[in-house]
This record gives C-alpha cells, structure tokens and sequence, in this order.
C-alpha cells in the first residue's frame, strides 16, 4: 500500500467518524491550563488527562450544542508569571470559551486578573482555603467548610481529640485554612495553649524534632490530633518519623487535607494504616457513576493510574458546563454565568452538585482512612454541603457574602449592605 | 480471631436450638442495627455494654466489629467473616452468605476494645494482653483498675511491670480515695514518663477567677497581682469584663456604631458628619451625646481602677482536694530539671543526625574542593543518583536488607564512576578556572536533573529500610532517636574512619595531601596530579552516592533531593574549612546544631530556622573567612 | 593619546542601540494597541520582559564579566525591585477600592481606618490583617520608586563591604552570594515577613490611576519603558567599563593581588560596580513585574540566579551585548520549547518530546559553550573582527598562571 492510499484512508475515516456522531459546525474550544512540566506536573498531569478524557467522552456523545468540543492544551510549567501569560494567551489567541484550570492559590490569584479583565470563565477544581469569589471564577474544589471543619468535629466527636497540632506547609492554604480552625475550635472552647501550630518549608525532610514536639503533647494526658496540611513530598518523610516514633493512629490520629490516592501510589503504606484523610471523594466510594468513572478512566489511561477528588471535581465541573451552555443555548460566557447557577449534576458519591449563587457547590464530606492498600476506607459521609466562599468563623469574612445572579457581587458586606469591590482581591 | 470462632462453633454444636443461640443477643442486635451499620463515639458506649452483657457470642461480635471482621446482610443478619463466614448472633456457619463490611472508625473501635479489656488482661495469649494494656493506657475505668488489680500476676516480666506501673497510674487518675492516689502519686515522683506527666498535669490544671474573696472549698493554687507578669493589667480587666464585673469599654468600631445611630441632619452631637474622620471630632461628637443624655456614659478608666481594687485574682484547680494537688505538684517540680536535662540531651540528639547526614552529604564536596579547588555543582544530583540507585534496587530486590546491601555498593560504584566521567570529560579540561568549572558542572547539574524526571517520574519515591532498622531507640519517653538516624551516624563514623585511614595510612592517600599541598612539586616527584584528582573525585562522588541512600532511607527521594542538601553542603565546607576532614566534620557538627538550637527557640516557624541559619553563616565567613579550621601553609595561598 | 568617545570607542554600543530601536518601533507598528495587531498582547508583554531581562543580564556581565565575581545572588536584587515597585501597585489600587467602600458608610473613615480597611484586604487571603512595618511607604510612590534602588543598593553595600573587606573571593563569594539569595527566598516565603509569603505580590498589571487603560496600551507603554532602560543602563554600563575606571576593574578580575600592591582600592571599586550593578537589576526588576503581573519568592531561589550567569555565560562575557544576546536568545528559546509548542523530534527509536529534554539540552550544551566557546556567542563576533584570543585549552602557558592573560584580556 502506498503512503498517498494510506493518508487517504486515514483522513476518509476520520471524516467518517466525524459524520458519525453528527457534528457540525465550528468546534467549542475549551482551555486546559495545568502544568506538565515543574513542581507541580505530577498532580496536574492527571487533571489536564481528565479533561481530554471528558472532552472525547462528551463528542462520542454527539458534543455540545450539536458542535465537537476541543481541547487546547498549554503547559504553564509551574511558573506563577507564566499562568497569567498562558491565560492571556488562551483567551485573545486561541479564543477559548471555558478554561479549566489551576492547582496551587499562587496559580489562580496570578490567572484571576487576567480572567476578570478579559471576562473569561475558568473552573478551579482543588481544594483551597475559600476568602473568594470571582465572577468568572467556578470553585469545585472544598471551601474549608466542606472539609477542614467537618475533618475537625470527626477528630473530636469520633476520636475524642482535645489538643491540636495543627502542622502545615509555609503557604497561602494552609495558614488560612489553620487561621479559620484555630477560630472555629476557640469558639469551641479549646483553650489557646490546647492549640499546637507549625509550619515547615516545602519539601521539609528533617521531622524528628516536629515529631518530638508532638508526641511531647502529649504530657497534658489530653488525646493528641494532628491536622496536617502539609503538602507533596514532604509528606513521605513526616509519615516515616511518626511511624519510626512509635506514633500509631489509636494514639495520635493524622487528619491529612492534601494527602490523597495519587499521594499515597507513591508511598510505602504500611506505617500509615488507619491514619486520616478528609475529601470530598474517594477512589473507594460505591456508586455506579464512580464504577463508569474509573473504568472510563483506566480504558483512557491505563488500569494503574488511581483516581481522586480533583479529578471529581474536574468531572463535576466540566458536567456543569456542558449542562449550563445546553441551558444557555451559547458558549457565551455572561449567559453560561447566568445558566450555571442552580444546575445540578450527578457526582460519584452517589450524590449530586449544585452550582450555587457564590460560584461555589455543594459537595458531601467523606473522611477516609488509610488501608494497606493505599486506598482509602470511607468511615463517614455527611449530605452535601454547600460551599462558603467567606468563612462563618474570621470576624472580617463573617459579614461577607457573595451572591453573583442576586447581587452581582463576589464580596458583599452583609452589614453595610453595599458590595465591597466587585473583582477580585488578588 | 479463630479462637473465637472455634468457641462459637463449639457452641453452636453444643445447643440444640442454633438458630436463636442467645436471645438476648438477638434483640440487642435487632434493636439497634441503625447503630450497628453507622456507629458514633459518641453514642455507642451503652451498646457495646449491652452486647457485651450477653455473654462470649457477644464478646465475639464485639471482637470481630472492633477487628473489622464484621458484615451486614441484606437481610440484616451480622456476618463474622471467615471461610465460610459466621452468623454472630447464632454462631450459625453460614456459607455463602454476603454482607458489606461494617468499618467502625478508630474512636469507636477504641469504646469496643475498652469493654473487651477486663476479660483480655488475663488472656493466656501475650500479644492480646499487650494490647488491652495499650487500650486501658489510654483511659480507664475505677472498675478496670480493680479488674487490673485482681490480674496484676503475669508470666511475662515485662508485662508485669506494665501491669504494675499502670494499675499506680491508674490510681492516680480513678483511685478510690485521695489517700490511695496521694500513694500512687508519691510513689511515681520523679519520673519523667510522659504517662506519668498525662496523669498529672489534668490535676494541676488550673482556670483563673476574680472575685473580692477566695471562693468557699476552692483549691486555690496561688493568688496573682493584676499587672504582674503573670497577669498583665489588660489581661486582668478581660477576665473583669468576661466575668460581667466590669463594663467592656468602648471600642473604635463600638464608638463608630453608635455615632452613626445618632445622625440628625447630617451632624452627630453637633458636629458634621464629614468632620468625623478624625478620632478626636468622633470623641467630642460622643462627649456631646453623652451630655445630651442620648448614650450611656462609656466605662472609665477610674472604673475599671475600682474593679481592680475591689477584686482579687486566683488561681484554682480543678482537682478540690489540696492534698493530692500538693503531691502532685512537688512530684511534677521533682521531674522538672531532670525533664529538662533530657529535652536538652534528646535535641542534642536530633543535632547529632543532623550533623552526620550533613557530614556525609559534604564530605565528597570537601575532598573534591581540597584537592582540585573547584566545586562540583552537581555533587547534590550524585546524591540524588545513589538514592534513585538504592530505589531501582528495591524494586528489583524484594527482600530489604539484602537490596540495601546490595545497594550501598552499587551506588557507591555508580556514582564513583559517573564522577570520574564527569572528571575526565568536563572539569579536567577546566583546570585553574574554579567559576567556570562551577558553571559546567552546574549545567550538568540540571541536566542530570531533568533525566531523572524524565526517568522516574516527579512524584516522589518510597526507600523504604528493612524491618530491623523501622522503629526507634529509647531511652525513656524524652530521649529517643529512630534507628534509621543512629544506622546514619554510624554510616558517617565508618566513612569518617574510611576516609582517615586512606588518607593517612595508604600510598593514595599520601599522594592525595601531597597534591592538595602543591601540585607542580608532587608531581614531579612522579605523582600524576591528574590521575589522583581524578581518583579523589570519584571517591568524594562515590560517598555522595551513600549519602544519597542515608538520606532516601528518611526522606523521600525525588529529582530533587540533591538540591535540598547542596547548599546546606556547601555551607559545611566553606564553615569547617577545606581540605580538613576534621573541619568539615565540625562544620557539619555547628551547622547541625545551630539549626536544631534554632529550630528549638521558635517551634512554631522551621522556614524562619532554616533562614536565621544561613545569616549566621554570612556573618561567620566575616570573622573566620577561611573556616572554623583554616588550611595553613603554601596551599592556603594557592 | 586622546580617547575617542567612549560611545564610538565600539561599533557595538550604536548597533545595540539602532537594533533596540527598530525592534521597539517594529513591535509597536504590529501591536494590538498601536498598529496591525499581528503581535497579540500577550507577545508583547514576553518581549517586554525579556527586554528586563536582557537589562539585568547587562548588570550580571558587569560584575561577572568585568569585575569577576560570579555572583549566584543577582535575581535577589531583581526581586526586590519588583517588590518594592509592587508594594505600591497593590497598596494603591486597594486604597481606591477600599476608599469607595468605605465612602458609603454613614460615618467618613479615619485615616487609621482605612489604612486598616487596605491592610485587611491585602493581607486578609494570608490570614493576616495587620499592616507590617515594611509597608510604611507604600502609599507613596516617589518612596517606593526610590526604595526600588535604595533597597537592593543597600543589601548589596552591605553584603559586599562585609563580604570584600574580610577578602571572600573566588568560588566562596559565589556561594555565599548564593546563601544570601537562598536567605531572602526562605525569609520572603514566611508569611510573618509581610511580603504574604508564597502567595506574593499579585495583580500588578493593573495600574492605579489608569484603570481606563487596557492591557493591550499597557503592555507597548511598558515595552517602551523597558527598552529605554536598556538603553540606557546600557549606555552607562558602556561608559563604565569604558576608560580607566573599566581598566581597572578588568585588572581587578585578572589578578586582584597585583591590582591592590599597585595602589588601588580593591574593595572601593569592587563595591562601587556590585552596588551599581545590584541597582541597575532592581530597576530591571522594577520593570518586569508589573508585566508578569505576580511576584512570589520563588523568583529568587537560587536557580534563577544561575539562569542568569548560563545567559550571560552564553552570550558571552566580557562583552556587554553578549549579554543582551544571551538572555533574549535563551530566554526566548527556553519559553518557545517548554511551552510546549515547538515540534518532537523524531529519532525513529524515541520521539524527543521538547517539554521534558530541553533542560537535558540546555544543560549539556552550557556545558560544552564553557568547555568550547568561553566567549560564547559574542565570540562569533570576534571572530568576524578578527579577534583571536590565545588558545590555551584550559592549560597554563608560560611561567604562571597570570601569563598569558594579558593577552586574552586584550581579547
């Protein structure tokens, strides 16, 4: 066979398989702005690999609007600067309708002006430490309401914790989401000395004396907790030092906010049997949806590959999109705005998300801890709860609300009854 | 588990009614099968007490729940698992049954296990009564204390003194009367076991209370003067406030509120409103409310003078019984200095690791330097490449302790040979040019980087040490350092005498000083300077490759390992002075302890350690700019 | 003898000059803003930064290439520039926000009041709500653009005079240049410096006061800013190393001993060139974040200092348009090939994919520009000149290790 008959049938049969599924018209571009390269590819990778998934997914099934879906993949490389130029990149040059996006709060505060000036609509699937709501911005990801606080009553209802440790990596999410649990356990009549706080660099590796201090809490005759935030790599060596400590779970239980099924394919897991993670899904969860995820996800990957709760959410938001430009009849982004809010979409939990007014959704909390098997065992699952861009329990953000198709506001005084600034503070 | 299965079919043989084996189990279970499938801490307490009333089908159940060997069926029935499974409530074989787990979290496994420990402390099985002595050391009961007492006999020494050293802690915390826990107290006094501190500290813990006299049957600890140390005259009037004995004052927001309640015509007490952005304009605006009557006159300063006057400040304790307080409260002085020396020891522990993990990871940069003056950038991607070596080991070896011995050389070879390339293709051609050399080898240094990445992947990967070296030694409950960490310092001591003995007793090692001294000279006595820089460079890159496995062994291993130490390594060289093991061992030794010292002072904040670190380094250079042990000589001036 | 000029003393100060002309005019005819529209916004921007780059390149070849200290610490300078220009941008453009918010309420704001109502919002996303000491001047431009060279001016009159007076020199000042950095990053990352920690300094590509301007104006407005720094800076690099001053301190680089037994002040003149040049990088600095839009101390880590010495050490030291050279030829290639756009390479057994080799290349080939090309591009050039430096292969020649570098001075 000759190479022109080759090229020849190849581009018949995708023009076959085009006519197959009914499409026409333009294709729907959509961004895909995660690092590949850097720090942060790791985790990224999975994320932008979820999104190409959905989008053949999505035009198997006939696309949007009767049009195919297209993915324009860039790499910001793990460079903060490099988000803003991408997403500039991807708005004026490649003209993309929806941008999904985004892992680190130093990555989106660098894309949000960007977004805002340009009116583009970007979904940030991770969990962060809340404090905003943009207008283009659609937050899938946990609020701290949706897990550092419900992680927190577990600890204390179910493990009986009485004295924190509150150990975290030195950046934006953690000293927030610390600031907002040292309030909320105050006001839960912990007392200040109750209230152990520590921050370490990123990629910290020399934990024995963190790990002395903790287990020295001990000396109260108080049940020690340790809500970690720390983040990656460094993890590997805080789990080894508790482990070589003598630390079980049953003595001093690990609530872990950033250590998922992803993390843990890399660890041994054997010391860290029974310690906690708090998400808003697990690999482990029973549901159908879930099933149809993770084989859809091992058909377009490889059976290996683990799924987690930013690729849910990744999932979450991309289904809310597709559902909000259905009901808008556009990709436009000022009618897909108005549209999203109040659709609902299934989740994998057996549940469903709803987009709610302050661009965030509702999500049920899961705590899991961990098998042998670097999988989690879900011991407890509330009803969705709805996302709190402000968080009830800092004085400055109890009396802000965001409220966009109401108020047309992200960051609204709830004393003063006026908006405090309508973009975003960044 | 299978005990308790056998009992169970021992039973189910034995009664001719199998189906309903213990009534009063089954109605237990029925009553509550909400519970059973979602337990809560909180709750399940007077559950677990039921079922384990029952009998010993209720103690397995109770046994298999908290194992996580329990299943419910569709149909409602509690499976215990095993091949086939086994009906809990009727003791039934029930093959082909299937039911989902039930997962009890921790907190409600622990409520299980301390109803189950009075009848496992006598358990013939060792490994059980151990851990009914871990669950009652978490909190017990006066009815397991007298349970502990009748079962203090043991055949295992050890466990023995468990028994013993936990029915006095015991006492302390549930005894009978305050005579037996004073006893129990004194005779533990001195001990600085963080179980004897847990029990103690909850009965000196103390809340603070003002009021004109010492509260009727009040345990006062000690009485505090408002504006004390103790007691700062803020914090005195807070505790008024709180305590509703004085009004809060005013603040600014308050003061804002109330100015803007009392808006007429555009003027507050008579003063425009675009005046008040001044504090004074808002204070006479409410001095002229305050006169009109419209608000209450704000607290004064000569109120709150009279609070304080009329009040005292105590602090009580929990505990009523001054008795017990005051045994306790010598027993915690007594372990005080003692408790201090050992938190002392215990970091000069930590600074101990710290400093042979420097050591090791600086060492091969010092010989390198000594002897060639040139730094090898890419010495932290060598102890990358020995720790990625110790990984692909690993996963070729299954067994640990093998794949680590087989490891220790190969990444010594490796790295040994990687630098000898690096040697002859790049820095041999660098000769007498030290920056740029820096600059090649940094080069290298990304690239050698990248290929890892793009090699092993980003994510971090498991060196996980054999068994025998997992777990810690202990002295007591304050001093203690992981075996990893002591396997490490040991690792840097043989290296350490490896290197003293090359150098000293070895023909290399002769001509090695004999380069560093002066080259032009050692040379021609017939030495080859190439040769022997050479050599010395693939030593130093060969124990970066040990490094590398030290460090994989109690970190993570990632692409970016080797950076996280370089500087730190270059930090120990330029400290202790090059070409001098022994100033490289004591750069290691002040770097090692400065940041723990450092660390110790502020626990809260490790990042701002690691940056007060690097100041004192930049100043120390100022004071001894050629390290803690200069080289002295001709070689220092080259 | 009289001197030429010192601007015609080398045909290559007029030629960076007409080259960054025609370029600047070039990019604004094809500019979104001021022309066709063919360079989108996002385009311009690169160029300007580069530009930025290129201009703290010129700083680092001044103190490596002609007074010889590898400094490993320049991007320090470069950042602090950038926060110091970037502590205005975010406390003005919160000011105007809070100042309308706080305008509504029923009570005008104190002065307290609204520096406190500016302080909670920036400082708010980090869990924090108090303005530091460090931002006292932040109201205030004038101080903050002053701050821009008299901060990193002073960090580095400090850290040289302790660092020259106690004769660190060689691969020691590198490293402790290098520690230096490694400080400032590790005490910029804590959020109880004031700088909100990782998160950085973000939104500066909106400028109070000219809201009504798009981006698209801002990015040629700043193009231009940058090129006339460069070229200015340039030109006074150009003077420096011109004349006796530049004599001296290309002396200085080649043996420091004979400099100081001959009657010089060593340490005076290496401090006046690292203060200089620590200077001209923080108005670089000052320049490029308003660009990038976000400043974070990742900035100065170590590496992006070595980036630094790997440009100028490409495009060629010792020679100031090498240094513009190397920078915008690596920096542009850099970011073409990890962005991912630039075409696999197929070499029938494996596909090169750039994303993940072009750190593999950069690296080896910085390693055979040191081993082969020590003049790196701008040897090129010379040799279009004819000059020829002495070939040496990294061997001494002659009697000691000084002889022949008279010679390769020369060249």
């Amino acid at each position: 066979m000759s190479k022109l008959t080759k090229i020849l049938m190849l581009t018949s049969a995708v023009a076959l398989a085009q006519t197959a599924h009914a499409q026409e018209g333009e294709p729907i571009k959509i961004g895909v702005l995660h690092s590949l390269s850097g720090t942060m590819a790791i985790s990224e990778t999975t994320l932008k690999d979820t999104v190409l998934m959905l989008v053949e997914q999505q035009n198997a099934k006939g696309g949007v609007l009767g049009r195919p879906l297209e993915a324009v993949v860039v790499d910001p490389a793990s460079d903060w600067p490099l988000f803003a130029e991408k997403a500039r990149e991807l708005l004026t040059v490649s003209d993309v309708d929806a941008i999904f996006g985004c892992w680190t709060s130093v990555s989106r505060k660098s894309v949000l002006p960007v977004i805002e000036e340009l009116n583009g609509l970007l979904f940030y699937p991770v969990q962060y430490e809340g404090e905003e709501s943009s207008k283009n911005v659609i937050y899938t990801g946990a609020a701290p309401n949706q897990q550092a606080i419900p992680a927190v009553d577990y600890m204390r209802d179910e493990l009986g914790v009485e004295k924190w440790a509150l150990l975290g990596t030195d950046y934006v999410y953690p000293r927030t989401t610390n600031n907002i649990l040292d309030a909320y356990l105050k006001d839960n009549g912990v007392a200040e000395e109750d209230i152990f706080v520590n921050y370490t660099p990123f990629g910290h590796s020399d934990w024995s004396k963190i790990v002395a201090d903790v287990v020295a809490l001990g000396a109260d005759g108080k049940k020690v907790g340790v809500v970690s935030t720390i983040n990656g790599d460094a993890n590997v060596g805080f789990y080894k030092e508790l482990a070589a400590a003598g630390v079980s779970a049953d003595d001093i239980p690990v609530m872990a906010f950033s250590v998922g099924e992803e993390e843990l394919s890399g660890l041994d897991t054997a010391n860290l049997v029974g310690h906690l993670a708090a998400w808003n899904y697990f690999q482990t969860a029973e549901s159908d949806a879930n099933t149809d995820f993770i084989t859809g996800w091992h058909e377009f990957t490889n059976p290996e590959r683990v799924t987690n709760d930013p690729m849910e959410a990744t999932m979450i938001g991309f289904n809310a999109w597709v559902a909000a430009v259905e009901k808008a009849g556009t990709t436009d982004v000022d009618p897909v705005l108005d549209a999203i809010v109040g659709v609902e979409v299934p989740n994998l939990t057996g549940g469903t998300a709803t987009v709610l007014p302050n661009h965030h959704i509702t999500k049920p909390v899961l705590i899991g801890e961990i098998r042998e098997d670097g999988q989690f065992d879900i011991v407890s699952q509330t009803d969705p709860v709805p996302g709190d861009a402000w968080t009830d329990f800092l004085p400055e953000s109890a009396v802000l609300d965001a409220d966009w198709p109401g108020k047309d506001c992200g960051m609204f005084n709830t004393d003063t009854q006026t908006c405090v600034q309508v973009q975003s503070n960044y | 588990m299978t005990r308790f299965r056998l009992l169970a079919c021992a039973l189910a043989l034995i009664l001719p009614i199998p189906a309903l084996a213990n009534p009063a189990l089954q109605a237990v279970v029925d009553g509550n099968i909400d519970q059973i499938e979602r337990p809560s801490r909180l709750t399940v307490g007077p559950l677990v007490a039921e079922i384990a009333a029952t009998g010993p089908e209720g103690l397995a159940l109770l046994q298999a729940w908290a194992g996580r060997d329990l299943s419910l069926t569709d149909d409602g029935r509690l499976l215990i698992a095993g091949d086939p499974p086994l009906d809990a409530v009727t003791g039934d074989l029930a093959p082909g049954a299937e039911g989902s787990a039930l997962r009890p979290n921790s907190g409600v496994r622990g409520v299980i296990e301390s109803a189950l420990v009075t009848g496992l402390l006598s358990d013939p099985d060792p490994a059980r009564r151990a851990s009914a002595l871990d669950t009652l050391a978490r909190g017990g009961t006066f009815e397991q204390l007298q349970a502990l007492r009748g079962a203090l006999d043991d055949p295992d020494p050890a466990l023995a003194a468990r028994k013993a050293r936990l029915e006095r802690l015991l006492t302390i915390q549930v005894g009978e009367d305050n005579a037996a826990r004073v006893n129990a107290i004194n005779d533990l006094a001195g001990d600085v076991g963080l179980d004897f501190r847990a029990a103690l500290n909850p009965l000196l813990a103390t809340r603070t209370v003002a009021a004109p006299e010492p509260p009727d049957g009040a345990n006062v600890a000690r009485e505090l003067t408002p504006g004390g140390d103790d007691l700062p005259r803020d914090a005195a009037l807070a505790q008024l406030v709180q305590q509703d004995l004085l009004q809060p004052p005013l603040t600014r927001d308050g003061l804002r509120g109330v100015l803007a309640q009392h808006i007429v015509d555009g003027k507050v007490g008579g003063i425009p409103v675009a005046d008040l952005s001044s504090p004074d304009a808002r204070d006479r605006a409410y001095e002229a409310l305050e006169a009109a009557g419209t608000v209450p006159p704000a607290a004064t300063d000569a109120e709150a003078e009279a609070a304080l006057e009329a009040n005292r400040f105590f602090q009580l304790y929990a505990e009523t019984d001054p008795a017990v307080t005051d045994a306790a409260a010598a027993a915690q002085t007594r372990a005080q200095v003692r408790l201090a020396a050992m938190t002392t020891i215990d970091l000069g522990l930590d600074a101990l690791s710290l400093a042979s993990i420097y050591f090791l990871a600086a060492i091969g940069l010092a010989v390198t330097f000594g002897v060639m003056r040139v730094i090898n950038m890419a010495h932290g991607e060598f102890i990358m490449m020995g720790a990625y070596t110790g990984y692909t080991v690993q996963t070729l070896i299954a067994d640990r302790t093998l794949s680590l011995i087989v490891a220790l050389p190969l990444a010594f070879a490796m790295t040994f040979v990687a630098g000898v390339v690096l040697y002859r293709l790049v820095i041999r051609h660098l000769a007498h040019r030290p920056l740029e050399t820096l600059l090649a080898t940094f080069g290298v240094s990304i690239a050698l980087q990248q290929l890892a990445k793009n090699i092993f992947g980003t994510q971090a990967r498991p060196l996980t040490s054999p068994a025998w070296l997992e777990g810690s030694i202990t002295v007591n409950d304050v001093i203690g350092v992981s075996s990893i960490r002591v396997a490490i310092f040991v690792l840097a001591l043989m290296f350490l005498g490896l290197f003293l003995f090359i150098m000293k007793r070895t023909r290399l090692g002769l001509e090695v000083r004999a380069v560093t001294q002066n080259p032009g000279m050692a040379a021609s006595m017939g030495i080859n300077p190439d040769r022997i820089a050479m050599l010395t460079f693939g030593l130093g890159s060969g124990i970066a490759g040990i490094a590398g496995i030290a460090i994989g062994l109690f970190a993570q291993v990632t692409s970016e390992l080797g950076q996280g130490y370089i500087v730190q390594s270059f930090m120990t060289v330029v400290v202790g002075g090059v070409g001098n093991i022994w100033g490289t061992l004591a750069g290691a030794t002040l770097i090692g302890g400065l940041s723990k010292v450092i660390e110790s002072l502020n626990p809260a904040n490790t990042l701002a350690a690691q940056t007060f670190m690097i100041l004192f380094i930049i100043i120390f250079i100022q004071f001894r700019p050629r390290g803690i042990i200069p080289q002295r000589g001709r070689a220092a001036e080259a | 003898m009289t001197r030429k000029p010192f601007i015609l003393q080398s045909p290559s100060i007029l030629v960076v000059l007409a080259v960054l002309a025609v370029f600047t005019v070039a990019v604004t005819v094809l500019s979104h803003a001021y022309g066709s529209g063919v360079i989108p916004t996002s385009t311009v921007k690169v160029f300007g930064m580069t530009l930025c780059l290129a201009l703290a390149a010129v700083a680092m070849d001044l103190v490596w290439g002609y007074l010889g200290i590898l400094s490993l610490g320049q991007m320090a300078f470069f950042a602090l520039g950038g926060y110091m220009i970037g502590q205005w941008l975010m406390y003005a453009r919160t000011e105007s926000i809070v100042a309308v918010q706080l305008a509504q309420s029923p009570i005008p704001p104190t002065a307290l009041e609204l520096q406190e109502a500016v302080a909670n919002q920036i400082f708010g996303v980090v869990g924090s709500a108090d303005l530091p000491l460090v931002w006292s001047f932040a109201h205030s431009l004038p101080l903050q653009m002053l701050l821009v060279v008299v901060v990193p001016g002073l960090l580095a009159l400090v850290f040289g005079w302790l660092a020259f007076r106690s004769r660190v020199n060689g691969v020691y000042l590198s490293i402790l240049t290098q520690a230096m950095t490694l400080a400032l990053a590790l005490w910029l990352f804590q959020n109880d410096s004031g700088f909100r920690g990782n998160n950085g300094l973000s939104g500066l590509q909106n400028l109070p006061g000219l809201e009504g301007v798009d981006q698209a104006t801002l990015s040629v407005w700043f193009l231009w800013a940058s090129a006339a720094a460069l070229g200015v800076f340039y030109l006074l690099a150009a003077w420096v190393v011109s004349g006796k001053f530049g004599s001296v301190i290309r002396a200085i680089r080649d043996d420091e001993t004979r400099v100081r037994f001959l009657g010089y002040p060593v340490e005076g003149f290496k401090l006046v060139v690292f203060t200089l040049a620590a200077m001209i990088t923080a108005v670089a600095g000052a320049l490029y974040y308003p660009q990038a839009g976000i400043i974070n101390p990742a900035e100065l880590m170590p590496i992006a200092s070595i980036y630094l010495a790997v440009w100028v050490a490409i495009g060629g030291r010792g020679r100031l348009y090498g240094a513009v050279i190397g920078a915008v030829v690596v920096s542009l290639l850099s970011s073409w090939f990890t962005g991912g756009r630039a075409p696999d390479l197929n070499l029938g057994v494996y596909v090169v994919n750039w994303v993940d080799w072009w750190q593999v290349a950069l690296g080896l080939s910085f390693v055979l520009v040191t081993l082969f090309a020590p003049k790196g591009i701008a040897g090129i050039f010379d040799r279009l000149a004819g000059v020829m430096p002495p070939s040496r292969r990294g061997l001494d020649l002659g009697a000691d290790q000084g002889a022949l570098q008279e010679q390769e001075a020369k060249a």
